[in-house]
């Protein structure tokens, strides 16, 4: 049976767990009716002409995995940032794992999606804030939607600095020959709130994973959110990350996305502005060689005046890994004095690598700046003889210069745990030890 | 230490050098001047070992090796070290850590342990003070938004760190005010032994008041065309190079 047919067959018996009298069963059987109608996207639509996910809706995913408690945090503990006190919500298989996690109802909100789908006190912010921004017509956020059940729950009141970061981690054992998993993160940030996230998906073996996972963020008036993405997965693992961000006045957004390791992993990050004087921040660094394939698509929808954007993702890309970057901006006729900047700058290493970047601007307001860039190139030669030339073997005088490419987008990272992580994990996938850390 | 024959060298079909001659022993200082385009930078970056120039014919030798087989990185760990006209700049990388990198990897090459981190920090304090180099400027990012005469200034830093047996001086001069052309050349000095030796490239007589040449070879269309002693750099500063070319064409 093709997966299309068996997520939509297995959703009736999944409906039988829901209640028919709460409003999320109407959102959920809406949400199998779309994807019913929709499919998987093919690469007939232009948003996914240069993705294709064929290949891997060929495996017999297993949809409800069995529950697995052995894992322990000694197993696992190197995936977490584990050099800082941090919260954590850890998922195995798609169900919470509380031996992995640290949660917290002390002042904030760091738990559990189907807790706050199922208690009372949650009703009225999972009413005001759940499936409001994520887009109802994408097939896959939908299918995310239709099998609602796990994830991470959020909630910052007003006012609140949370005093650590909080780690997200979805892991899967691979105790299935195929999995497929659908977390559901739903993040309030109240006016005036700061919080720093860590997400990262990690399988433990490499049986075939397919991860479809979509976040909601909102950010309240002046709230502060920092998000960092590792995705650094197995090679049988695929992800396919749907991300809605919703900004009101004077907040301040920023999502910086390193993608390492995994199979195919597709980025869908969008951003909407709902007042005046929003910061939008989108970093990205790619890393991938042999046939590893990383596709950006960003959007950014200006939609009030006094708004600023700024996107900066570097590639680099070896063998015959594909990489996509797709940046569309979106200034609407309200939203004048927009400051929207782009910067998509690659690498290729090899011949048989390639790169597709597009920018796509739609700018309906008069009075803006906007700006877009995007280059393709191999190392500089002259760097590279300088480097040489101090005695820096070629392979450590490469890595030095892909990280002087990619310097800008750490330097914002602003917890430097986990700068010193993504340094490490971007030195041990270019096979070098530098003697210290950038 | 260092004797280049009859070397020809060029890049993509076209002759830059043609038909070298300089040999030099340890304990000298080489000066070679000549007007721009002559080849000057190209002769530093075939003995340092750039791969875009192709050596058509002669050849190098360096401490008894025919360098031909060499790259870049193992001439360097064979103590060959220049010093560049225009450095690049590495964004993100500190010049503390470069230079790290940059030691224990020719360490490493040369069979030895990694250099202690107190010996590290001591050689790195002593060398910048040598060359009055204020240490916040070591942990900037190399090169990166370095005036020119700071950049040259790092480049001696990075030879006195490095210690070489042969260093070739590309135009270190340019882009020097009075004060830190005095301060780069106390620098080269200071390296000066019977061991090692120095090449200095320069169009202008001005350095070599402060480095005095044993030698001085003149530089035209990629040959050299007259070698002298430090009286021929006063006589080129005086005269010019059209003097040397009329002579040549006399010849
Ligand atoms: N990479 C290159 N490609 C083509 N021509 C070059 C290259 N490098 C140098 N040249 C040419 O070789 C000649 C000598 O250049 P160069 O060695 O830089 O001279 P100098 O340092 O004496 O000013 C010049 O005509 C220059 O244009
Ligand atoms: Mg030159």
């Amino acid at each position: 049976m093709e997966l299309k047919d068996k997520l939509v067959s297995s959703f009736f018996a999944y409906e039988d767990g829901l209640d028919v009298q709460s409003p999320l069963h109407d959102i959920c059987s809406d949400a199998i009716k779309k994807f019913d109608e929709k499919g998987f996207p093919t690469k007939k639509e232009e948003a996914w002409k240069y993705t294709s996910l064929n290949a891997i809706l060929k495996q017999n995913y297993s949809l409800f995995p069995k529950a697995e408690t052995g894992l322990e945090f000694k197993d696992v503990m190197r995936y977490f940032i584990h050099d800082i006190d941090s919260y954590k919500i850890a998922f195995v298989d798609g169900r919470y794992s509380s031996n992995l996690s640290a949660t917290s109802h002390d002042g904030l909100d760091v738990c559990l999606m189907s807790s706050a789908l199922s208690k009372p006190k949650y009703r009225a912010i999972i009413e005001k804030y759940f499936n409001k921004t994520a887009n109802t017509e994408d097939s896959l956020t939908a299918l995310n939607t239709a099998f609602l059940k796990e994830g991470a729950f959020i909630n910052i009141p007003k006012g609140k600095i949370v005093d650590k970061p909080i780690q997200i981690l979805h892991f899967s054992t691979g105790k299935e020959p195929a999995m497929m998993l659908q977390p559901r993160n739903l993040i309030v940030v109240g006016e005036h709130a700061q919080v720093q996230i860590i997400e990262r998906h990690q399988s433990l073996t490499e049986n075939p994973v397919l991860t479809n996972v979509v976040t909601e963020i909102f950010a309240d008036k002046r709230s502060l959110v920092d998000y960092y993405k590792i995705q650094n997965d197995n090679p049988g693992a695929s992800l396919i990350d749907n991300t809605y961000i919703s900004q009101e006045k004077e907040s301040h957004a920023s999502v910086h996305t390193f993608s390492i390791g995994g199979h195919l992993t597709r980025n869908n990050l969008n951003f909407y502005h709902k007042d005046e004087r929003v910061m939008s921040t989108l970093k990205g660094i790619t890393i991938i060689g042999e046939k590893q394939h990383v596709d950006h698509h960003t959007l950014v929808n200006h939609a009030c005046p006094n708004c600023e954007s700024h996107q900066d993702y570097k590639g680099i890309y070896s063998d015959r890994s594909t990489g996509v970057f797709n940046g569309k901006i979106i200034v609407e006729k309200e939203a004048q004095k927009t400051n929207a900047f782009q910067q998509n700058n690659n690498i290729l290493l090899d011949d048989k690598a390639t790169i597709n970047t597009k920018p796509q601007l739609e700018i309906f307001a008069d009075d803006v700046k906007c700006s877009h860039g995007c280059t393709i190139g191999q190392l500089d030669e002259d760097a590279m003889f300088y480097l040489r030339s101090r005695g820096i073997p070629t392979k450590e005088a490469k890595a030095l210069l892909m990280y002087a490419f990619a310097n800008n987008v750490l330097e914002s990272v602003k917890i430097p745990e986990v700068k010193a992580r993504i340094n490490k994990l971007i030195a041990k996938k270019l096979g070098v030890n530098l003697g210290f850390e950038l | 230490m260092l004797k280049i024959n009859n070397l020809h060298a060029g890049v993509e079909g076209k002759e830059i050098l043609k038909g070298i001659n300089i040999e030099v022993n340890a304990g000298e200082v080489h000066a070679i001047m000549g007007p721009n385009g002559s080849g000057k930078s190209t002769l530093s970056s075939v003995i340092a070992g750039k791969e875009e120039f192709e050596v058509t014919d002669g050849n190098i030798v360096f401490a008894g090796e025919d360098l031909e087989e060499l790259s870049a990185e193992e001439r360097a760990h064979k103590g060959i070290f220049l010093s560049f006209q225009y450095p690049v700049e590495i964004p993100g990388v500190s010049v503390t850590n470069f230079m790290k990198t940059a030691i224990n990897e020719t360490r490493k090459a040369q069979g030895l342990e990694e250099m202690p981190a107190s010996e590290m920090l001591k050689k790195i304090r002593e060398k910048s003070e040598l060359l009055e180099i204020d240490r916040k400027f070591l942990s900037r990012s190399l090169n990166e938004g370095f005036s020119g005469g700071e950049k040259k200034r790092n480049e001696i830093f990075q030879m006195a760190m490095l210690e070489p047996k042969l260093a070739i001086l590309d135009e270190t001069d340019s882009g020097l005010d009075i004060d830190a052309l005095r301060i780069v050349s106390n620098g080269v000095n200071r390296l000066r032994s019977k061991d090692n030796a120095v090449v200095v490239i320069t169009h202008y007589q001005r350095l070599l008041d402060y480095i005095v040449p044993d030698f001085v070879h003149v530089l035209l269309d990629g040959k050299i065309v007259k070698s002298g002693g430090a009286e021929l750099a006063h006589e080129l500063e005086e005269k010019g190079y059209d003097w040397i070319k009329q002579e040549k064409v006399s010849n």
